[in-house]
């Protein structure tokens, strides 16, 4: 979808083989990514996963049993926390309570030895692009959760890092607020250049945001990819049912599809060789709806949401209802057999 | 305590009835209960605080009887030889004695309290524990040990000697630097233990994000971890200046009997020149001194108030 860039990206952040243990519990095992130069890249996966070990890990705070993190090549985990040009937005934003808001915002500028006016100014211009400027005199304790959210991120941009990592720093506001500051940081992303690396629960966000995504899961990467081709082609059953509505069917490959005891053979593409366990993910909007398909089932359940209706499906030897996307209202009610039917160029094959 | 309506039968949310019937009975029962509770308190703090305060304050203004007790003359001569530098000057070097204890016991508790707050759960029992250990022996036992240690043929001299550093003994007991000593180590738990409280209780991640902003260590220490603990500091501060400036007992053993410490002079004038009106009001005195450093306190802990309150 996006051109290739002539020259290979650089690479900011180098994770190689980084693992942390907790106890029993693995936060992190054998995790490899590359992070580019300028790049706006997403950490998405379920809580506990092991997100925000990673950018304490980037940013010093905890230190890994095993691998290496380099930045621009050299050793970033030989240096301490506050040597690395890594700024770092918590998730439970870590605001210093006794400190007001233009105070806390002030605190990093301030260790760059700046002048006092220069902070003055820096300060004023961030409060205004986080829409807070009113509050710059206050107490932490003395804000909303949305603007103490604002205030982090607030405090995180302001030194203007190589490296940002951003801990869920939208996850409190509400819609309109949110966008003004996915726009604010993009921004930030293209014209100071600064490299992004943010957690987020909300897929659309990392699917708008993101140039690439790393899909974690019990500590270990799933996959990494441009949003588009993590939707269309997800690299693995875990990925496939995480990432969006996802239809999916369990059998063994064949050369056409996938073979489904009770179902038959269903059509998809993906290069696993015949007899391969697998699984076949259709997208609900691939699905269509008629007379004579793949699959006939009975209508469960239909929601309209505005732009689309989403038809619940049930298809005997299936134990999960299909569901379907269709543009608009739709004529079918509860009850009716239909016919479903797709393309075998829009379901993919995944090894299980 | 309760009336029978405090103690609803399972089913009593269910009545519908139930809105306004039990509530003078339970008012009654309420009072009640919250006198029984009270009562032994309040009588407590009537008969062993209000009551021995209001006659030192009211023997402050008598005269003294021949033999102790007070001959009601009023007067103002008590007050005036407050004033007196014999006796002045023994209030203001126990201020400064006790003041110095504090000082050495927050240079001292405060990065013992930081460790310990840093240390694995299990060996910070361990610490807590053995800070708290010597109140499990008798005081004057603990004070009495001192003298043993620091007599002219006691252990530290012994080994100076033995060791070849010094040639005759010296000379620690009976000193003000004793003194110090022996109040230092019989009130330094009062210290680390409110320091420990409030450093545990700071976010980590505050110091996290003090670094991660480019603070070093030291820096962050000034800027976030000593404001943020300053309420337990003030608190440390004053469960030891109290006893410190009060105590006549550590004076008495380890600075050799003399009336070095207002303590000392307070006892004597009861117990031994009989002059109870001087001696409340040299009591007097040293509560002023007390009430106003709480005073001090409270207001320097509202200053720091917005951090106590997070709600984040
Ligand atoms: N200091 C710690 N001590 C013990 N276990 C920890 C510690 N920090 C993290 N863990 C464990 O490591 C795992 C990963 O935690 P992490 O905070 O990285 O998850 P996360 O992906 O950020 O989750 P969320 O989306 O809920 O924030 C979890 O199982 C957590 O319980
Ligand atoms: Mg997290």
């Amino acid at each position: 979808m996006s051109a290739v860039p002539d020259a290979p990206p650089r690479t900011l952040v180098g994770i190689e083989g980084v693992s942390r243990r907790f106890g029993e519990v693995a936060a992190l095992d054998d995790v490899s990514l590359d992070i580019r130069q300028g790049e706006f890249f997403a950490l998405l996966g379920p809580s506990g996963c092991g997100k925000t070990t990673l950018l304490r890990i980037l940013a010093g705070f905890e230190a890994p049993d095993a691998g290496r993190v380099t930045l621009d090549g050299a050793d970033l985990l030989a240096l301490p926390a506050h040597r690395r040009p890594v700024n770092l937005m918590f998730q439970s934003y870590a605001l210093f309570p006794h400190m007001t808001v233009a105070g806390n915002i002030a605190y990093g500028l301030e260790r760059e030895r700046l002048p006092r006016a220069e902070v003055r100014a820096k300060v004023e211009e961030v409060l205004a692009t986080v829409g807070l400027s009113g509050q710059a005199g206050r107490r932490p304790h003395q804000l909303s959760g949305g603007q103490r959210q604002r205030v982090a991120l607030a405090r995180a941009i302001v030194k203007r890092p190589r490296l940002l990592l951003l801990d869920e720093p939208l996850s409190a506001l509400d819609k309109k607020v949110r966008a003004e500051m996915q726009l604010e940081l993009k921004r930030l992303q293209h014209e100071v250049g600064i490299t992004f690396v943010v957690v987020t629960h909300d897929q659309e966000e990392a699917m708008s945001l993101a140039d690439r995504i790393a899909v974690m899961e019990a500590g270990r990467v799933q996959q990494v990819d441009q949003p588009v081709r993590l939707y269309e082609r997800p690299a693995t059953p875990f990925v496939a049912g995480f990432i969006g509505a996802n239809n999916l069917f369990e059998g063994t490959a064949a050369g056409d599809g996938l073979v489904v005891p009770a179902l038959g053979t269903l059509p998809g593409g993906g290069g696993l060789a015949a007899g391969t366990p697998a699984l076949l993910g259709v997208r609900p909007e691939s699905v269509r709806l008629g007379e004579a398909g793949i699959l006939t089932g009975t209508v469960a359940d239909v929601s309209f949401y505005g732009g689309v209706s989403h038809i619940a499906v049930r298809v005997p030897g299936h134990d999960r209802p299909i569901l379907v996307a269709a543009q608009g209202a739709t004529r079918v009610r509860p009850g009716a057999e239909v016919g479903l039917g797709w393309s075998a160029a829009d379901a993919v094959l995944i090894a299980r | 305590m309760t009336t029978e309506h405090d103690i609803a039968p399972p089913g009593a949310a269910a009545r519908p009835t139930t809105g306004r019937a039990p509530r003078r009975p339970r008012a009654l029962g309420g009072a009640a209960a919250r006198l029984a509770f009270l009562g032994p308190g309040i009588g407590y703090l009537i008969v062993l605080l209000i009551v021995p305060l209001a006659l030192i304050v009211g023997y402050t203004v008598f005269r003294r009887g021949r033999f102790g007790g007070v001959v009601y003359e009023a007067t103002t001569e008590n007050f005036t030889r407050l004033f007196d530098p014999l006796y002045f000057d023994i209030v203001v070097s126990s201020v400064r004695t006790a003041t110095l204890t504090t000082l050495i016991a927050l240079l001292i508790g405060y990065p013992t309290a930081y460790v310990i707050a840093g240390l694995p759960r299990k060996w910070k029992t361990i610490a807590l524990v053995a800070i708290v250990l010597p109140f499990w022996t008798n005081f004057l036992i603990r004070v009495y040990a001192w003298v043993i240690l620091l007599s002219g043929p006691g252990l530290v001299n012994e080994t100076l000697t033995g060791a070849g550093l010094i040639d005759e003994p010296l000379q620690l007991l009976y000193n003000q630097g004793t003194i110090v000593t022996g109040l230092l180590y019989s009130y330094l738990p009062l210290m680390v233990l409110p320091l420990y409280a409030a450093i545990e209780r700071l976010d980590p991640q505050l110091r996290e994000a003090s670094a991660n902003l480019g603070a070093r260590p030291v820096r962050t220490f000034w800027s976030v971890t000593l404001p943020l603990t300053l309420p337990g500091v003030l608190t440390g501060c004053v469960f030891v200046f109290v006893p410190c400036l009060g105590n006549f007992v550590i004076p008495e053993i380890l600075g050799g009997g003399r009336s070095i410490m207002v303590g000392n002079l307070i006892r004597d004038q009861f117990l031994k020149a009989r002059d109870w009106p001087f001696g409340s009001t040299l009591a007097l005195a040293v509560i002023a001194v007390l009430v106003l450093l709480l005073f001090v306190q409270a207001w320097a802990a509202r200053i720091n108030g917005g951090a106590e309150d997070r709600r984040a």
